[in-house]
């Protein structure tokens, strides 16, 4: 029934009416995630990348072609990185908007519709991983890891992706939620796990041969993947395919859990 | 009485209305036409189905059966068109309590795509209009309950509405704050605003309403003016009796038996009875004359209170 105009200018229109209210919600809480999308990756970097890389033999061969431990590491943690910056923005931050502060309530008395909600919403978490991962990239850019430019940048396309997929999967999982509780378990049972296992602190071939294929299940993966390839200039241009449908097929799949659940559950 | 034009166009049209939720009907089946420039009422206790009309009135709840025009069009396919021309003010706050006061008015006004020097101009006048220019800048968390509420009304008429739709207004609020929100409505609907209201309160009903249906279960069981609902459906005055509890043994049931021939009906409450007659100071003299000693006697003008008492049998609020 909220559906007003399904062409492309009214999408934009209704999700541009909604970025006054996101400027002054960046305005308001920026200073914070400024320091920590800075401080954190650089405190991983030197911690794991260098203390302890240090004690890690920098062999190609072991490490996915990295020269060192701190060149394997990076990559992937962005990866890892942007999917915890996707997952805290829509679990939280989302259930306070359709439950808490009821934002999107007053939002669905004017003329926007859920789907502009939706969108509103997810390219504001889009813009949070792309400027997170974009100060990790800068920050970690004098360890001289990037092989070429075009990798690096493509790579930073690949990480915005992980965000995206995540982000999209999340807020369906969300808007689906009647408490937080929930959480716990995604946190414990899904963030954890993915952030230790999907490679991007050691090669998934260390899990043995059925443990590297349950990890290439994982959307992680995917990213931590496509990330370390473009970065580290090991391109295996069919993988990165296969990883790029991957997290490009969960966004879709994630885009439209959000519209079906959100449109449910705001609208009785 | 008021000026209410009967071939004026209609602002809502209902016919059937309903409203399921899975088993429960929270709608069932109900007529109403507000008009132009009117200030129109549902009164009924918690659970009558106001809200629930209310939502779907403002085009963000489906109906589930009949048929429901507003401003002439059809929520089902027009909503946003529809939500573009009304102002609502929803039964609980839905401010955003970590900006400050004129950013709400602002970035609400955006969402309705109205250019932001002409929301600027806008918030400005509101501000004014309800008493919170010195508090523009303030975080509304700061604010007390009445102010919220005005703010919540200048917000719901940052798009000039042709429709402000009201969900008990001033439930929560301390005297004064209502006096003053009542004055803030009753100016806007003499600047022709139409005003659709739920309220359980019959006082608030009959200051601010032209006309108003009265609802129960769900169904509308009178509709009029409210001073012809009080005509209508109850008599000039009441006399409230309120007889000891530990009198004689009796129960007000047992008092109430005694003094029946003495009005045209009357009402069991816990705590007294109301008894119904043209004349209640006469009322009192005969109960005293039959050597019955209440407690407490009270004569006074029925109200809306009465009408929604006899025509179900309970009282507004519990």
């Amino acid at each position: 029934m909220l559906v007003s105009t399904s062409s492309t200018s009214g999408i934009a229109e209704g999700v541009g009416r909604q970025r006054d209210y996101w400027v002054t919600v960046y305005k308001r809480t920026w200073k914070g995630t400024a320091i920590s999308s800075f401080v954190a990756p650089l405190f991983y970097v030197v911690a794991m990348g260098v203390l302890l890389g240090g004690f890690i033999e920098g062999d190609p061969d072991k490490l996915e072609g990295a020269t060192s431990y701190l060149a394997f590491l990076v990559p992937g943690l962005i990866a890892a990185h942007a999917m915890q910056t996707a997952v805290g923005e829509t679990t939280y931050p989302v259930m306070s908007l359709i439950k808490w502060d009821r934002v999107y309530d007053s939002m669905l008395a004017t003329p926007l519709c859920t789907r502009d909600l939706v969108l509103g919403t997810l390219g504001f978490v889009t813009f949070r991983v792309a400027s997170t991962c974009a100060v990790f990239m800068l920050v970690v850019a004098p360890f001289g890891i990037y092989q070429t430019w075009w990798g690096a940048l493509l790579a930073y396309a690949a990480q915005v992706l992980v965000g995206t997929a995540f982000g999209s999967l999340v807020y369906a999982l969300t808007s689906r939620l009647e408490s937080p509780e929930g959480f716990g378990l995604l946190f414990r049972l899904g963030v954890f796990p993915l952030f230790l296992f999907s490679g991007a602190f050691f090669p998934i071939d260390n899990l043995g041969e059925v443990g590297a294929w349950v990890a290439r299940l994982t959307p992680l993966w995917h990213g931590v993947n496509l990330s370390r390839m473009l970065i580290l200039d090991q391109v295996d241009w069919s993988w990165a395919a296969v990883n790029a449908a991957v997290l490009l097929g969960l966004t879709a799949l994630g885009l439209r859990w959000s519209l079906t659940g959100l449109e449910r559950r705001m609208v009785r | 009485m008021p000026d209410t034009d009967l071939t004026g166009d209609l602002m809502i049209e209902a016919r059937g209305l309903r409203k399921r939720f899975g088993d429960f009907e929270a709608v069932r089946g109900i007529d109403v036409a507000v008009r132009r420039g009117e200030a129109f009422g549902f009164l009924g206790p918690n659970g009558a189905g106001k809200s629930s009309t209310m939502r779907m009135i403002a085009a963000v709840s489906p109906v589930s059966g009949g048929e429901l025009r507003i401003l002439g069009r059809d929520p089902a396919t027009e909503g946003p068109a529809i939500r573009g021309r009304l102002g609502v003010c929803p039964q609980e706050d839905t401010l955003d309590i970590e900006l400050n006061v004129f950013d709400n008015l602002f970035i609400y006004g955006r969402y309705f795509g109205i250019p932001a020097a002409d929301v600027r101009e806008r918030a400005a006048e509101l501000l004014e209009f309800v008493q919170l220019t010195e508090k523009a800048k303030v975080k509304v968390e700061e604010l007390s309950g009445g102010m919220k509420r005005r703010l919540t009304i200048a917000r719901s008429l940052i798009n000039r509405p042709d429709l402000l739709l009201l969900d008990e207004p001033t439930t929560g609020l301390d005297p004064q704050a209502r006096h003053l929100l009542w004055d803030k409505l009753f100016r806007l609907k003499q600047t022709g605003v139409t005003l659709v209201i739920t309220t359980h309160y019959m006082d608030e009903a009959e200051q601010l309403c032209d006309r108003l249906v009265v609802m129960d279960k769900g169904v509308i069981v009178a509709e009029g003016s409210p001073l012809g609902l009080i005509q209508q459906h109850s008599t000039r005055e009441v006399t409230e009796l309120r007889f000891g509890v530990a009198d004689e043994g009796e129960s007000h049931e047992g008092h109430a038996e005694k003094v029946a021939d003495l009005g045209e009906r009357v009402e069991v409450l816990p705590d007294r009875l109301l008894v119904y007659s043209e004349d209640g100071d006469e009322v009192v003299a005969k109960v005293h004359e039959r050597g019955l000693e209440p407690v407490a006697v009270l004569v006074r003008r029925s109200t809306l209170e009465d009408v929604f008492l006899h025509l179900t049998g309970r009282t507004l609020v519990d």
